[in-house]
């Protein structure tokens, strides 16, 4: 063991070292406790069933689907229904994998031996969002990836843009990740689950009233849910990704009438917005774990 | 104040700090030298915990001054000299006992040849050399406690903050971080040992600071402040006890029994314990919360 003296040979502490070995930390729990195992099982299993759902309406309504006016209708719905179970899942993945990520994990006495290492309790946080996002991240790719490619076989159809929805539900996913580090850093661990999953469902609902608001010509109503949706911008990738899967014309106006309702195009300026968001997200967060006392 | 004998490598001075209403420390000074034992007494909600907290950077001062080896408490350059065990701690009850050094060896940023080698070496030093690759959850709370220890010493810190360490452990456990905190004081590492078990203080503190109520009420050597007040003198003409007498006048006081022409059968010198000392300062504080 070393001396006392020899304590002096410290190496410059690495922000991104620390990050990975957090990080490593975080995705090790998932992977002993079985989180992966059992998120992989359910997806394979949701998978096959998607799978068996499209090849079953392909098998039994040829007739409907493949007339020229349906036939990019249907891809499309189904690419949009998959859409929003990917990202409602990931969602509640990335909340579970981060609502301890501070506060409840500084309650049970989980943080105070690692930050009082030379760790900057950013690398911490760092480590934490890092792996929520890899897993949450990795799954909605993995999964919009499968039920694009499912769909793209099946019906030998797509969307032009149908891979443009992957980043965006990617992007939705981290803004949720992003929140919910955040409020851990300021309420226990199933208060911010409970408020994350509140404020996600609130922003779902916004975007359907918004859909109904535009149905009715409510223009108020249809602010409303552009603001909501701006001010929880998973809502608007959302939008923006059910926007890549509507058809152009006066199918596509027919189409938002149901399952794509509440579709949207939000540009670039998103984009922008959403790492603005994402990266104001970590400066709140690091700002309210830098003065918390543990 | 003590001064010790070489520059204090753990320095308070004049540290407040408060939660939202409650006082918790009102202007504490404390230090610890390298290659000293220091035992951080006090009653409940005291503020020990909250001091230990602040001088690894837990918890942030109010006001005064804390420092690590010249660094600010809390400082990255400050924690890079720290080992920490926290009274309440917990570590992922998925991982062995080698995969948690494991961890903390890659967060202390010190180069260990043969890291390895190193984590042996620290379960066998806290007795726990059997269950290198027990999971945490299957250990009981002194198994962990002893890990908490070694997790504490990884790296060789030349500080050491200890809060409640043997809280948890039985004898036998208690004596084993007694050598290993011996151990580490012979290796030069400055060790602030907050405890309730005065007893462990008196078996190993080199020096005592005693806190109430956010304030240091007393410190010093263990020996000085138990020393001799009073003696009880058994004669032909039976015991008498001589309270508040100090220990250099006691051979004054037989010479003249003597002179008395009394027979001495015995002298027998009252020794305060840290105990009676510690009930005189802060008495029976818990049972008035």
């Amino acid at each position: 063991m070393s001396r006392v003296g020899e304590a002096a040979a410290v190496a410059r502490p690495s922000a991104l070292s620390d990050v990975l070995v957090i990080a490593r930390l975080a995705l090790q729990e998932a992977v002993r406790r079985r989180v992966l195992t059992v998120v992989g099982i359910l997806t394979l299993l949701s998978g096959a069933l998607y799978l068996v759902g499209c090849a079953s309406l392909k098998h039994n309504s040829t007739t409907i689907i493949d007339s020229e006016v349906i036939k990019p209708i249907v891809p499309a719905t189904l690419l949009g229904l998959a859409s929003f179970a990917t990202l409602f899942l990931g969602s509640v993945l990335s909340v579970f994998l981060t609502a301890s990520a501070v506060r409840g994990d500084a309650d049970r006495g989980l943080v105070q031996p690692l930050v009082v290492r030379p760790v900057g309790r950013n690398a911490y946080l760092g480590g934490r969002a890092l792996a929520a996002a890899v897993v949450a991240g990795g799954y909605v790719l993995v999964v919009s990836l499968f039920a694009t490619l499912v769909t793209r076989i099946v019906f030998d159809n797509l969307p032009p843009s149908a891979w443009q929805v992957i980043p965006r539900l990617i992007a939705g996913v981290l803004v949720v990740t992003a929140v919910t580090l955040v409020v851990s850093c300021m309420l226990s661990t199933v208060a911010t689950g409970i408020s994350v999953l509140m404020a996600y469902g609130a922003g779902l609902v916004a975007g359907l009233l918004g859909q109904i608001g535009q149905s009715l010509g409510a223009p108020t109503l249809a602010h409303i849910a552009a603001v909501v949706s701006w001010a929880l911008p998973f809502e608007a990738m959302y939008r923006d990704a059910l926007q890549q899967l509507s058809p152009a014309g006066p199918l596509g106006e027919l189409v938002q009438l149901g399952p794509l309702g509440g579709a949207d195009s939000g540009g670039v300026g998103l984009w922008l917005f959403t790492a603005a968001y994402i990266a104001g997200c970590g400066l709140l967060a690091s700002w309210r774990f830098g003065r918390s006392d543990l | 104040m003590v001064a010790p004998s070489s520059p204090p490598l753990v320095s308070a001075i004049g540290v407040t700090k408060a939660y939202k209403r409650a006082i918790a420390l009102r202007g504490v000074d404390l230090e610890v030298a390298a290659g000293e034992v220091v035992g951080l007494l006090g009653p409940n909600g005291a503020g020990k915990s909250t001091l230990t907290k602040l001088l690894c950077g837990l918890v942030k001062a109010d006001g005064g001054t804390a420092t690590i080896g010249g660094a600010p408490a809390g400082s990255i350059r400050a924690r890079s000299q720290v080992g920490y065990l926290a009274e309440l701690f917990r570590f992922p009850g998925w991982a062995t006992a080698e995969e948690v050094l494991a961890t903390h060896q890659r967060l202390t940023h010190r180069p260990t040849a043969d890291p390895a080698a190193e984590r042996r070496e620290l379960l066998v030093e806290v007795g726990l050399a059997q269950a290198a690759t027990t999971r945490v959850e299957a250990m009981s709370k002194g198994m962990q406690q002893r890990l908490g220890l070694a997790q504490a010493m990884v790296g060789g810190p030349g500080v050491l903050l200890l809060d409640e360490p043997t809280s948890a452990l039985d004898p036998a456990g208690r004596h084993t971080v007694r050598e290993v905190l011996a151990r580490a004081r012979d290796r030069g590492t400055a060790v602030l040992l907050n405890t309730h078990l005065l007893g462990e203080v008196e078996l190993l503190a080199d020096r005592v600071v005693l806190i109430d109520a956010g304030r240091v009420v007393a410190q010093g050597a263990v020996a000085d402040l138990t020393a001799v007040q009073g003696v009880t003198i058994e004669t032909d003409e039976g015991r008498t006890e001589h309270r508040d007498i100090s220990r250099d006048k006691i051979p004054a006081l037989v010479k003249q029994r003597i002179r008395e022409g009394r027979s001495i059968y015995a002298v027998e010198p009252h020794r305060s314990t840290l105990e009676e000392l510690y009930l005189d300062l802060v008495g029976d504080r818990e049972s008035d919360r």
